[in-house]
Formats: C-alpha cells, structure tokens, sequence
C-alpha cells in the first residue's frame, strides 16, 4: 500500500513539473541593464537607448512591427488601410482597451498624439518622418472607434512609422504616465535603478485567457561598465543581456552556452568616408584624392574586411556588402557581394589616377605622399580595432594612415560643424526597416548626408541620381517599385563608395536560461520585444523565484 | 587676532570660489565639442529639427552672460537645469552627493590609517626589508590605475571607499615616510635616542611636532587626491555618485553641471587646506 | 653595497638595455601583426603571447617601456621643479605672495584641465606623430600637475623659514636667494623626493586614462599606459596571467629607482 502510494505521488509530481514547465507561470521580476539613465520619460522625446527602452514597455502602439516576422499586426489598431496614396490612413480602434489608470482609451487619445506630434515645435525622430510637408494633419473621427488622419502630403511607409507613435492619454490627469504599455514606472532611484509593475489594466491576453504580462515587474538598473553587467548577469543578478559584444559573447559562452545567442547579422554597420567637403580646412591634393571614385574604391579593395570579422569581432560579424545589411532580407539587393581584398587591384585603380609606389610609399602624382587621418571614437574598443587593423592594410599599398581617437563631442563637432577632418571611421545603428528612414543620409541637401553635408546643389552627377531615387520611392507606396529605386540607390552606393562598409556585426544577446518564451531577433529589441510573453522560473524546475 | 583676520580671508575664500567657477566654465565653453549634440546623428531628424538642436545651447555660449545669470540663480537657490540628463542640478546633488562624500571621507580616512602608520614604524628604525616590503606594497598600489581598483573591489564585493583609500595611501605613504625619517633624523630627536627616552615620547614629542605643518599640508591635498580618484572609480564601478555625474557631465560638455561641480570641489578644497593650513599654523606657532 | 640594492642596479641596468636595444632585442616589430594568433598564449614564437590583433606583446612592453620610461621621469621632473619654485617661493617670501601662490595652487587642485587638454589636442594638427602627441601630453601633465605637493612645499617652507638657523644665517647677512637655494629648498628635498617617484607612475596612468579621450598614444605606438588599460578587464587578466606583465615591469622598475636613489640621498644627507 505504501508502494503504491509512492507510486501516485511519484506520478503526480511528474505530471505537475510537466504541466508547470509547459505553462507559463505569472509572477516574477525580469532584470537586466540599462547603459545609461533615461534622459527623459516622455514618450515623444524619447530618442536614446534607455529612454526608448522605458517607453517600450510602458506605452502602447496603434500598429506593432513584429520583430521575429518583421512584418507588421494590428495592435491598438484592430484594422487600418492606408489610401490616396500614403496621404490618408483609417484605424479601426480594438475596444475596451484601458490606460494604466483605468480611463478607456478612445479616439481622442489618438487625436490627441497625432496633434501633439504634429507640432512644429516638437523635434522628435518619430515626429520628423511624417512631416514630409509643411502643415497640420486633419483628424476626422468617423465613429467612437474609428479615425482617419490625413496628412498634408503623401507620406512614405505611412504604416510602419505607427510602430514608433506611442498613444497619449488626452484625459487623464498623469497624461505623462499613463500609459497603454504592459508596464508602468513604479520607481526611480537616479544613476541606480528604475522599477516598472505590471499594467493591471492590459489589454492583451494569453491564448488560455490569462492577463498579460506573466511578470509582476521589469526592473531596469543602470550599469554602463559592460564586464560589470556581464558579472552580474553570471551571478544571477540579471536575467538578460541585450547587446554584448564579442568578446564577452564568447567568455560567456565557454561557461554558459545556453545562455548566449547570436541571431546573426544585425542591421548595423561599421563604415568610413572621407571629408568631401569643399569649404573643409585640409589641403586641395587630399580633396581630390577623396573626390576620386578610383581612390575611394581602391582603398576599399585594400581593406581586409574578412580579417577585420574574424579579428575584431571573434568571427560574429560579416563583411559588408553595402548599406544594407542582409538582415534586411526585403530591402536588402541581393546581388550585391563584399568587397574582396584585392591589393593589386587595388593598385591599378591608383594607377589609373596618377599614383605610383615610391619605395613603399605611395605618392599622387604631384609627388604627395599618400597620408591621411582617420578619426573615431575613443572609448570604444572594437572599433579601434577597426581602424587599426585598416591601418596595417593600408600600408600594403603604400598609404599611411594616422589613426586618431576623438571624444565623441569633439568628434562630432569636426565631422558636422568645422569638418576639420579627412576620414571618420563610425557605426550606423539602423532601428528601422524601411530605406524612407535614411532619407536624411542620402538626400545630398540633408544633415546626415556625412561626407558632404547640407549641398545646396548636388555635388557630383550620382548624388543628384540618388537624390531623384530616393525621392522616387518615397513618393509611391508600390514596395515592388520602390524596391527598384533603392536597389538601384544601393548599386550607386557599392559603386561609387562615399560610404566604405566594412562589417556587419551579429546580434548578440544574453538570456538566462530561468527566462522563457525568448525568441532573440536582429531587430531592437533584440530580446524583450515580446516582453508581455516572457516568463521566470528558477532553473530548478516547478519552483518559483 | 585670528578672528580678526577671518572675515579678510573668507572674503578672500570667496572670491577664489567665484573665480574658480568662472575659469572651470571657460574651459569647458572653450573645449572642442561643446554645444553639440549626439542626436545630431539621428538619421530619422529632419535637418530643420536638427538646425533647432544645434541653436539649444546658443544661450551659453556666452560665458560671462552666462556665469551671471548662473551666479543670480546661485543666490536664489537655483543650480540649474542639466543639459544631458534635463534634471534639477539642485536635485541631481542632494541625491548623489551624500553617497560621494561618505565614500570620499571614509577612502581618506582609511587611505591615512593604512599609509601614516605604515610609514610611522620608519621613523623609529630603519629596518631594510621592512622598507622593501612597504614600498613594494604602496609601489604596486601607486602603479594600478583608479579603475583598475574600483573594478577590482567591485569584483572582491567590497566598497569604493576602499577603493578611494587604496589610491590614497600610496601617495600618503611615501610624502610620510620621507617626512618623518627626514624629522626624525633632526639633531635634537638623535640627542633624545641617546638619552634613553621611550621610543612612543620620542614619536609623540619630538618627531610629530616637526612633522605637523607637513603633514596637515599633507590631510588638505588627500581630500582633493581623493576626489579625484572618486570620478574614475564611480565612472567604471556605476556607483551613483557625483564622480559618475561629473564623468558624464564632461563627456557631454553639461556646462550647467560641471560649473556646480567645480565649485563644489573649491568650495571642499578650499575648505580642507584652509583647515590644514590653520592646525599647521597653530602647531607651529606653540613650538615657538 | 646591499643585496637588494645590487639587484636593483642590475635589473634597472638589464632594463633600460633592452629598452633602448628594442630594435635588436625585440622578437618582432611593435606593429606587426600575426592576425592568425591573435590573444595568443606565451609560446617559443611570442614569449609574453599576443594581443587581440595578434602584436607581440613583448616587443610591445619593450617598445612601450621605452616611450613611458623618457617621458613620464621628465613630465615628473618638471612637475616637482615648478612645485619646488612656486611652493618654496610662496612659504619663504610669506606675505602676499604666499596668499596668492596658495589660491593658484587651489585653483589648479580645482578645475577641470581636462578641457584644456581637450583643447590643446583639438589645436593640433590631426597627422601629428605620435611621438609629438605623447610628449605634449606629458610636458601637459607635467606643467599642470605641481599643486598638490606645491601645497605641502610651502609649508614646509613657511616652517624652515621661521627655524633657528634660517634666522641666524639671515642676521650673518646671507642673501635670500643663497638662502633658499643653500638652506631651504635642500631641506624641502623629502617632500620633492616623494613628488617625483610618486609622480611617475601617476603620469603614465594619467597618459592611459586620457587615451579613453583621445589624448595620449596613437596607435600603433605602444606604451605602458595604453598596456595598463588592458588590466580593466579583470577575467580576461584572471584567465591569462601573463597580460600582468606591463604591472610587474612599472612596479619593479619604480621600486628599483627608489632603492637605488634613495640610498644615494641617505649618503648624501
């Protein structure tokens, strides 16, 4: 009888650590890093990492861009179609959706964003990508659950930017706080940590029914040593690593396989260019080598980026093939290859513009050694690498490059105000998908138009073809059309090399095994973006933390 | 008489600060990168939105304009708004002040402890291992980087203030040891040796007293020694503390936060030499 | 001659032969990369292994040596010489002289020199050679870094002044400035001891701390405070012990130099 009891209970145990560990358990706190304190809790002026970070989990969207699918689902916004081509947009609003404080969230709300970000006077980079021309939008509510917003002029990848418009309260009277997220701020101890609960009044639910988020809270602490985060994160202080990079990937991962992901490329890049800058305080020989398409190129083929790959990121990065990552598995033109290291192409493309080796030296063809600077950010240590990995490439042909590491006030400064430099070596973070997002790098009269800012005409005959690419595509919403545009925009680009890419690094993330339901992806954020799935249970399995 | 004299040198106090805060804010107004703004770089900005950014600071580039209207609201309380973090400087400093002088007072105190009375023992013999052993000892302490230490106790659990302390002693430990093997080799405590007197008496009457106004020069310089040592070790360890803020103020040329930061440093510089420089003083006049 | 005191000759002897003789002695160039073992572990080929793109560190901490060892003594050299006229002249002069030297020397304890230095390398032109940027950077640290012991100086000055043989020797008639020079500033020598061994290793950490800003040596050029940089990764040093090196050679260096001198001012004094 006592066997058989054993039995039972031995069976019934089985069966409970069997449905616990296939059901996911509410309750629990997630923690992980931020690397610096938010800047702001407001919403519409969130723009660096760790405000976007507190704005991620604590406001709601109209429409969400799936991370893992990189496709786009109705979120607030049970339907939308967009019309009169990317000029209009109707949402039909889901229903009986609460803010954090109990108010219904209504049309008004969402009037009441799009007013607010509509606003001249608000300069935000999820304000600036609907303003493609001057002008209020008109608001017209059709019923309590439907709204048409219609813009002063077409606006390019009209939908995806809803991703990035988070829905303000109109009535409530914490309009600043009250939020549609799945959490809310709770607590905040400046340059230690910020605590978030979870949103009582979610609206979203699990398949069985359960309330989301599984989590009772997200505390966020603020850490920007990265070997300090990642001895926390082994001591078991925090649960995930967002971002890490390759070297502490692979220390990580000698210890804690499971816990390490790498998703594969990311959507960032590492690139140079040089100072085409007429008006730029350097010597005219030095403009012209940096003017020449064969110039530019060759030094592209002396870079060893196969060697940079596997040196500077420990194998978990890619050489680039153009401005793109191929991540970007729409946007991105295929036919593309990297750049291979080639030193006597190299050397024929100088050739071609006068350059000769002089014992080892390369000269221009007034007899000019080939030197020249490239400045980058001091502090960061893979990028350093970069540039002093490029530096011995070069000398294989002649040049001799003075790498130089800048304070990244000082830095910008030079690159955007006296551009007092000759070449910069830096990364692009892309958050988005959509080529409409880099119009500002490509449009030759932009700010970000880095190697010659702000051209009051195009400078040379393909920035004025890129110009009129660029504008091309973001004046239609066919994606196969505009996919031609930039594909061609991209051709340009590999072309001509204002840009030299050099990489693309791998998305790297950490995750603690006692975390469940993560699915890490490429695109920001890489591990929390279904944060109101995430679950905890300690790595002993049926015992909750 | 020296009542007397103190209003004369807390004006003179006074004016020094205010110069100081003056000087600290041209050099930060002067260095390369300031005004500009890291969202310069955001792509989704427009070059409008970006044209408004870089006019943002345009009020203080203006520094005499600037540091008056900064001195206005000095004497009514007001410390400014911080341009990178868009918080109360006032508030930024009641919450992370008290953190930094507790680590900065203890890291001192302990810096002292470990180096005075490592160097004491010297005074009274000159033993030659001991030497090579402590200056060994502080020679490898002196040689590691602030941060080198700070992540180090961060590894060990232990404290900044330990961390603080570690920079201190070296230096304690050396400017000691030579002053007082230097005091203790003076003709009269050579004489008392002979004399037969207690080695303690002797430590207590003969060498201390020679030594004080050096050494309480000594205590004023390792208070501004540890401030110093605070900024790296808070900056690395993410200890919340005004040396991380001041860190962060300067790589984002927060001329509203350093311009407070460089007052507070004179005002507790100022402060402990002044202190210093009056026990020194005090001691040197009752040997006379 | 002591034991201690022997090896120490000889280490600091061997030293600075090989540093000077880098280029004989050194198994490879300092820039030369081996990109196929890169964080090598020591081996015949490398006898320190390799950094993370694949240099020789040995021939790096040589190469670096040579940089820290010319540079940092003479950036202390001048710190201790402008810390020994401005604080020996404020506590011997007294008066207002001393007020204001000591309100400098608070005002230099004080402000942020990191702009200056900031601006000072915006100054200079971006192809500068390394060797040119390091030595500003050093003469920089040098000429800003004599308040703290400027402090301690004029004290002691101040006291010497007011002692009994300064008062007698002034009565004889003896010059002021023969009196500084002969009577005070030789009694000050403890304290300017102490400023110049404690200001090299400090100078070197200060030159790997400005490279986090950009100031300091470019690369390729190694030095010991870009090497001392690599020790903030405490588990990667914990894993390959070896990367202790630059700590050791600084330590035993600086020790060797203050068992060497200090046993010379003994007899002298």
């Amino acid at each position: 009888m006592t066997r058989c009891r054993l039995v039972v209970l031995a069976f019934s145990v089985s069966c409970g650590l069997l449905i616990s560990s296939a059901r996911a358990q509410s309750g629990g706190e997630l923690r992980f890093s931020l690397k610096s304190e938010p800047k702001t809790f407001d919403p519409m002026l969130a723009d660096d990492d760790s405000s976007e970070t507190v704005r991620y989990l604590t406001t709601g969207y109209l429409i969400r861009l799936n991370r893992q699918t990189q496709q786009l689902q109705p979120e607030l916004a049970s339907s939308w179609k967009v019309s009169n081509g990317g000029q209009t947009i109707s949402f039909e609003l889901r229903k009986g959706v609460l803010f954090s404080d109990g108010t219904p969230f209504t049309v008004e709300d969402v009037a009441f964003t799009m007013r607010k970000l509509m606003d001249p006077n608000l300069h935000s980079p999820f304000a600036d990508p609907f303003r493609s021309a001057a002008g209020d939008v008109k608001v017209t509510v059709k019923n309590p659950n439907a709204i048409v917003l219609q813009f002063p002029a077409p606006v390019a990848n009209l939908e995806q930017l809803f991703d990035g418009v988070p829905i303000l309260s109109a009535n409530s009277s914490q309009n600043d706080t009250a939020g549609l997220g799945p959490f809310v701020v709770a607590e905040h101890k400046a340059g230690s940590y910020i605590l978030l609960k979870r949103n009582t009044h979610y609206w979203k639910h699990d398949a069985e029914g359960r309330a989301l988020p599984y989590l009772d809270s997200v505390r966020l602490d603020i850490q920007q040593n990265r070997d300090l985060e990642i001895l926390r994160f082994r001591r078991g202080e925090t649960q995930l690593i967002n971002t890490i990079e390759a070297d502490n990937y692979d220390r990580l991962a000698a210890d804690m396989p499971a816990a390490v992901h790498d998703a594969g490329p990311s959507f960032d890049t590492e690139q140079m260019w040089f100072n085409q800058v007429a008006a730029a305080p350097i010597p005219d020989y030095k403009k012209a080598w940096f003017r020449s398409q064969n110039f530019r190129r060759a030094i592209s083929q002396a870079i060893n980026r196969a060697d940079m790959s596997r040196i500077a990121f420990n194998g978990h990065a890619r050489p680039a093939a153009g401005l793109l990552s191929p991540a970007n598995q729409f946007w991105f033109n295929q036919n593309l290859r990297a750049e291979e290291t080639d030193i006597p192409g190299a050397l024929k493309r100088l050739a071609a513009d006068g350059f000769h080796l002089d014992k080892d030296v390369l000269r221009d063809r007034d007899g000019h050694a080939v030197e020249f600077s490239v400045i980058t950010n001091a502090g960061n240590k893979v990028r350093e690498r970069l540039a002093v990995l490029m530096q011995d490439d070069l000398s294989k042909i002649g040049v001799h490059l003075n790498v130089v590491t800048l304070d990244f006030p000082s830095l910008i400064e030079r690159i955007s105000r006296s551009f007092n430099y000759e070449a910069c070596l830096l990364g692009l973070v892309n958050v988005d998908l959509d080529p409409s997002t880099q119009m500002n790098v490509w449009l030759s009269s932009a700010s970000n138009h880095q190697w010659n800012p702000e051209e009051k005409s195009p400078a040379t005959a393909w920035e004025a073809e890129i110009d009129r690419l660029m504008r091309a595509q973001a004046s239609t919403t066919d994606n196969r059309k505009r996919k031609e545009y930039f594909d061609q925009v991209q051709q340009i680009v590999a072309d001509q090399a204002p840009f030299i890419y050099l990489v693309n690094k791998n998305a790297l993330s950490a995750i603690s095994p006692s975390v469940h339901n993560a699915a890490p992806v490429v695109l920001r954020p890489q591990t929390y973006w279904n944060i109101d799935s995430l679950y905890i249970t300690s790595t002993t399995a049926g015992i909750r933390p | 008489m020296w009542l007397r004299a103190l209003p004369k040198h807390l004006l003179r106090l006074a004016l020094t600060i205010l110069l100081g805060g003056l000087l600290g804010a041209t050099l930060v107004r002067f260095a390369p990168g300031f005004g500009v703004d890291e969202r310069e770089l955001d792509s989704r900005l427009s070059t409008q939105s970006i044209h408004v950014l870089r006019q943002s600071q345009a009020s203080q580039r203006d520094i005499l304009g600037y540091y008056r209207a900064y001195l206005q609201g000095l004497f009514r309380g007001d410390l400014g708004v911080s341009t990178s973090l868009g918080r109360p400087v006032a508030r930024l400093f009641a919450e992370r002040l008290p953190a930094t002088l507790r680590n900065v007072a203890v890291g001192v105190a302990a810096g002292w402890l470990f180096g005075f009375f490592l160097a004491l023992p010297m005074a009274l013999s000159r033993r030659r291992s001991y030497e090579v052993a402590t200056a060994g000892l502080s020679g490898m302490f002196l040689c590691l980087p602030a941060a080198v230490l700070g992540l180090g106790m961060v590894y060990a659990g232990g404290a900044a203030a330990m961390a603080i302390a570690l920079v201190v002693f070296p230096r304690i430990f050396h400017y000691s040891r030579n002053i007082l093997t230097h005091a203790s080799e003076r003709p009269h405590v050579l004489a008392a040796h002979a004399r037969g007197l207690q080695p303690a008496r002797i430590v207590v009457w003969h060498i201390l007293p020679n030594a004080a106004p050096l050494l309480f020069a000594l205590m004023g310089i390792s208070v501004s020694i540890a401030l110093g040592a605070a900024i790296p070790i808070e900056a690395i360890c993410d200890y919340p503390g005004v040396g991380q803020l001041t860190w962060l103020a300067a790589l984002n040329r927060d001329l509203p936060v350093l311009v407070n930061i460089t007052l507070l440093i004179m005002i507790i510089t100022l402060t402990a030499n002044s202190v210093s420089d009056l026990l020194g003083q005090a001691v040197a006049r009752q040997r006379i | 001659m002591s034991r201690a005191r022997l090896i120490a000759i000889v280490f600091l002897a061997i030293t600075f032969s090989a540093v000077l003789l880098a280029d004989f002695v050194a198994p490879a160039p300092y820039a030369k990369q081996f990109r196929e073992v890169p964080n090598a572990a020591p081996s015949a080929e490398h006898l320190l292994g390799t950094d993370d793109l694949g240099r020789d560190s040995l021939s790096r901490l040589l190469y670096g040596s040579r940089v820290s060892l010319l540079l940092a003594p003479a950036a202390a050299l001048l710190t201790t010489l402008i810390a020994a006229c401005i604080g020996g002249l404020a506590g011997y002069l007294g008066g207002w002289f001393e007020r204001a030297a000591l309100a400098a020397t608070d005002l230099s304890l004080s402000l942020p020199w990191l702009f200056l230095l900031l601006a000072v390398r915006a100054l200079l032109p971006l192809n500068v050679s390394p060797i040119a940027s390091v030595t500003i950077t050093f003469a920089l640290l040098g000429a800003l870094g004599w308040s703290s012991s400027g402090r301690i100086i004029c004290s002691g000055a101040r006291s010497i002044r007011q002692s009994d043989f300064v008062l007698q020797a002034q009565a004889l008639g003896i010059s002021p400035h023969r009196l500084l020079l002969r009577q005070v500033l030789p009694n000050l020598k403890p304290v300017l001891a102490a400023q110049f061994w404690t200001s090299i290793p400090i100078f070197i950490i200060a030159e790997a701390n400005l490279g986090i800003l950009g100031l300091g040596v470019a690369e390729p050029l190694p030095s010991w405070g870009n090497l001392l940089r690599g020790l903030e990764n405490w588990p990667e040093v914990k894993a390959n012990p070896w990367k202790l090196a630059p700590i050791l050679m600084l330590v035993a260096v600086v020790s060797c130099f203050q068992l060497v001198f200090q046993k010379r001012e003994e007899l002298a004094s």
